[in-house]
């Protein structure tokens, strides 16, 4: 008997330490909510009367054991003012406990009528923020002591936005919008995980919530909505085939799905559907971004959507550019366009800032 | 089985009563078992495949704790591992813990408690039987046939797009659904209509009301489950527009459905578990229920309360604030009537002389594990709490307390009390004690970090997890294998038993109710005549025979005092 017990207080001082170390039950928030206090109330009241019940048990296990011939004492069957005595106290405790519940849920159901919105989309297996002047990013970004509401879909199964710090969960229905508010008080980096099982890639379905410091957050979204011009044409490229949909249908490994890999798949020659065989260069990319249903490889169904105004020319060019570093005939072409600028450059004006370098590279393309 | 029913069971106390034929040795041979009308070989038969399909359900368990032993990759990829959960959940879920008690130990209890030959209707009860095999099949070829990874909850329009041999399982729960609406069925009108004479409703055992309150919600909410299964099996394979977005349907719709079915179901497994309490407590307290009324209309209030409470299980989903409001408040409402039966219990054991034998330590277990699983209902039913807590370890930590720690301790608690009576053989005490040890503290070694890491964020159904959660998923791998070590010593000893076991007495826990007034094991018709009806707590009126090591009627000794 005295093996198991052992054991029960070995793990059991390995669980005090992992929670004095953590120093927390909760994680930590980032917002002022009542959850918290709700919990720990809640946790009160359990607690309670889990030590109640138990001790009580003990109690009777060591006042009343079996002894040789010892019989059961005569008590009575019933007793109707005690039952209803632990029929009424737990009653009122668990009204008081949902009566808090609903209170606490109503403030975060409730929205103030000022908020910045971002909207977010669910989609195996990656979260999509796209911010008001529409720039999408794989992160969600906020400021600090502003009222945000996420309004949160799905493009395929159903997802769950799960933000442990703000102890904020909820589901992103594909053909539904959910909506979310919130106001962050403490700057950081948080965890968002998906909570609602979504296939192979659920666990990997992370990201993270980057609270900024007032201010800092304008700043942020500026910079990053100007990738086009910061990033290099292939990273930019890479950013918006993953955020635009893209690679919902296409691979990049050589994967079938339900349009064709891009694995080595630019400056290769492709037959079409009709039997007609084409060479994927840039007008041809570029056309079946704008119009998919010209020309469609053989083999798949004519089902992509167009592009047309939904990308604009430098972002098409990025795509291009993408596209190239996939395919072996794609990087040599890549290779020869750099060698060509190392030329200009060197010729060019040497003062340029490294942006307008950029900049100029993306016109050349 | 086949060998049980040779089994000669030697030198038997039964023989005083001239019973040395019984229902085990009756007849023998393969076609004996498989053709049955006799509930209890059905019950047998039902105990045994339960028992085996536990131990598949185990198995994929201890694969989910192996793979979370460390963050990574560690024995399988995440969708060898989406699968593993999925079966585990839905064998345990489907083919154990529904239909353990009331198939199992109902099937082979119900008709002895009432004094009836049998159950009402004994043809249905052996189609139920292979209704349930059918299921267990389909399940069986779907493990073949590229396995399932939808989580036992088939949640659309995940369950509609994914690949695996969904519409197979689904079909399977389908006919498992139909086995466990015949029980329902069958027990409904056995209760009824199968009553000794004299055996008035309130003079009925505890698990009688328990197995009653359990069939209404067995018949009633079980067509709406299959329903449900073949709508979703008429999108995959048709492709109506149900509940996919894509075609039309809504994928909310189906969680309605689902959970208006398998919210009841927590209760279709927790019921007859309470009901075995209701049993153990007093007789190895060796003394009179206290609050009978109480808890058996406590039973009869949480079936009908567990009807209007399933929105619980979508707080998140987009569900209107009022109808969160709504069904939170009807979460709460339906904790009391549990409450009331743990109070009960504990006032039973007051003044009692208890017994801390196998069958009353698992009795004391599915207290404290219940009440824990219980108390964390509350973090659940709490909207505010629940939000943070929704799909979390802590839910898993939370259905383990009250389904495993409830449901299938109670079961395990009363194999062990009614196994003198099914097979005419005792266990061993000793082994019983080391291995309940094991099991109760493997079991909250396995459990009690889940809390941790729900309440800290983890979310459930993660085939990895980020490095700061390593710690609490290593201890909890750690929990579920002094966990399985206890199970495994559970089956040896008690398949030993069945063969070296020391013949059990009639009465060996002495029991008041009608089951222990007849012979180990019962004769085919398990009784001589029709027995009378007793207050099936009285147990004033059994004195203990140490030289029998029985408990006998007292006007047995003394008939003056008859």
């Amino acid at each position: 008997m005295n093996f198991p017990i052992a054991y029960f207080t070995f793990f059991g001082q390995k669980f005090l330490l992992y929670i004095v170390e953590a120093g927390r039950i909760l994680p930590p928030s980032a917002s002022a909510t009542n959850v918290d206090k709700l919990f720990f109330f809640i946790l009160a009241i359990t607690g309670f009367f889990f030590f109640l019940i138990v001790g009580l048990m003990l109690i009777f296990l060591i006042l009343y054991r079996h002894r040789l011939g010892v019989e059961a004492k005569e008590a009575p069957k019933h007793n109707l003012p005690l039952e209803l005595t632990w029929t009424v106290i737990p009653l009122v405790l668990v009204f008081v406990i949902f009566l808090a519940g609903f209170k606490g849920y109503m403030d975060m159901a409730i929205a103030p009528l000022e908020t910045y919105e971002i909207n977010v989309t669910g989609q195996r297996w990656n979260w999509l923020f796209t911010y008001p002047n529409g720039y999408i990013d794989k992160e969600l970004h906020v400021p600090t002591n502003q009222a945000v509401t996420l309004v949160i879909t799905s493009e395929d199964v159903i997802h769950s936005l799960f933000i442990p710090a703000l102890r904020l969960k909820r589901d992103a229905v594909p053909g539904r919008y959910s909506k979310l508010w919130f106001k962050v008080t403490v700057p950081g980096e948080y965890p968002i995980y998906c909570a609602e099982y979504c296939g192979t890639g659920h666990s990997t379905m992370l990201t993270k919530m980057v609270v900024h410091e007032a201010g800092e957050y304008e700043k942020w979204l500026e910079k990053s909505s100007s990738y086009i011009l910061t990033l290099s044409p292939v990273e930019a490229g890479k950013k918006l085939f993953e955020t635009r949909g893209c690679m919902q249908c296409h691979s990049v490994d050589g994967s079938r799905k339900i349009g064709p890999t891009f694995k080595d798949f630019f400056g290769e020659s492709v037959t079409l559907r009709d039997g007609k065989k084409v060479i994927a260069e840039e007008n041809y990319v570029r056309e079946s971004i704008t119009e998919p249903l010209a020309k469609v490889v053989g083999g798949f169904d004519p089902v992509m959507p167009t592009y047309k105004g939904r990308l604009k020319d430098a972002e098409i060019s990025a795509i291009i550019a993408y596209l190239k570093s996939l395919s072996k005939k794609g990087r040599a072409n890549l290779e020869l366009e750099k060698a060509r600028e190392k030329e200009e450059e060197t010729k060019g004006d040497s003062s340029q800032t490294s942006q307008e370098g950029n900049a100029t590279q993306e016109k050349k393309i | 089985m086949e060998e049980l029913g040779l089994t000669k069971p030697k030198g038997l106390k039964a023989e005083k009563k001239g019973a040395q034929e019984n229902y085990l040795n009756s007849r023998t041979g393969f076609l004996s078992w498989i053709v049955t009308l006799d509930h209890k070989r059905i019950g047998i038969l039902y105990l045994v495949s339960i028992l085996t399909s536990f131990f598949l359900g185990g198995m994929f368990a201890l694969m989910v704790r192996t793979e979370l032993i460390a963050s990574g990759k560690t024995i399988m990829d995440a969708e060898t591992y989406n699968k593993a959960f999925t079966l585990h959940g839905a064998i345990m879920i489907f083919l154990v813990i529904i239909p353990s008690i009331p198939a199992a130990l109902g099937n082979f209890v119900l008709p002895m408690m009432l004094g009836a030959k049998d159950v009402a209707f004994p043809k249905l009860n052996l189609l139920s039987y292979y209704f349930w095999v059918g299921g267990a099949i389909f399940a069986l070829v779907s493990l073949v046939t590229g396995g399932l990874d939808t989580g036992w909850t088939f949640y659309t329009p995940y369950s509609t797009i994914t690949t695996t041999s969904v519409s197979a399982v689904l079909f399977g729960a389908f006919l498992l659904g139909f086995s466990s609406i015949f029980t329902g069925l069958n027990f409904i009108v056995t209760i009824h209509f199968l009553r000794t004479d004299g055996l008035t409703w309130f003079k009925l055992p505890l698990l009688v009301w328990a197995l009653y309150a359990t069939a209404i919600i067995q018949v009633l909410a079980t067509p709406v489950l299959g329903i449900t299964l073949l709508l979703l099996i008429a999108e995959r394979l048709l492709g109506i527009g149900i509940f996919n977005p894509a075609l039309g349907g809504d994928p909310v719709l189906f969680q309605h459905f689902f959970w208006f079915y398998s919210h009841p179901a927590v209760y279709i497994m927790i019921l007859p578990a309470m009901g075995i309490i209701s049993e153990l407590i007093p007789i190895h307290s060796r003394k009179h229920i206290f609050g009978y009324k109480f808890i058996a209309f406590s039973s009869l209030a949480i079936a009908i309360i567990s009807f209007l409470v399933w929105g619980h299980h979508m707080f998140v989903s987009g569900q209107s604030n009022l109808a969160n409001m709504i069904f939170s408040g009807l979460t709460f409402a339906v904790a009391i009537p549990s409450a009331i039966k743990v109070f009960n219990w504990l006032a039973t054991m007051y003044k009692g002389s208890i017994r801390l034998n196998t069958p009353m330590l698992y009795a004391l277990s599915f207290i404290f594990l219940f009440l824990v699983g219980g108390l964390t209902g509350l973090f659940l039913g709490a909207l505010a709490t629940d939000v943070h807590l929704h799909d979390t370890y802590f839910v898993v930590a939370h259905f383990h307390y009250t389904m495993m720690g409830g449901a299938l301790m109670a079961f395990i608690g009363g194999i062990h009390h009614w196994w003198p009576k099914m097979f005419g053989r005792m266990y061993s005490e000793r082994f019983g004690k080391i291995a309940f040890w094991l099991v109760f503290i493997g079991f909250n070694i396995t459990f009690i970090p889940q809390f941790l890491l729900g309440i800290q964020g983890m979310p459930r159904r993660y085939a990895d997890y980020p490095q700061e959660f390593t710690t609490l998923h290593q201890v909890s791998s750690i929990g579920s294998y002094i966990m399985a070590v206890g199970f495994f010593l559970t089956a040896i000893y008690l398949v030993h038993s069945l063969f070296r076991g020391k013949p059990a007495p009639a009465n060996p826990w002495g029991g008041a109710s009608l089951e222990w007034h007849t012979a180990s094991p019962p004769i085919k018709e398990n009784f001589l005549s029709p027995p009378q009806a007793y207050d099936p707590y009285d147990f004033t009126r059994l004195v203990y025979q140490p030289d029998r090591e029985e408990y006998i009627l007292r006007e047995e000794i003394n008939p003056s005092l008859a």
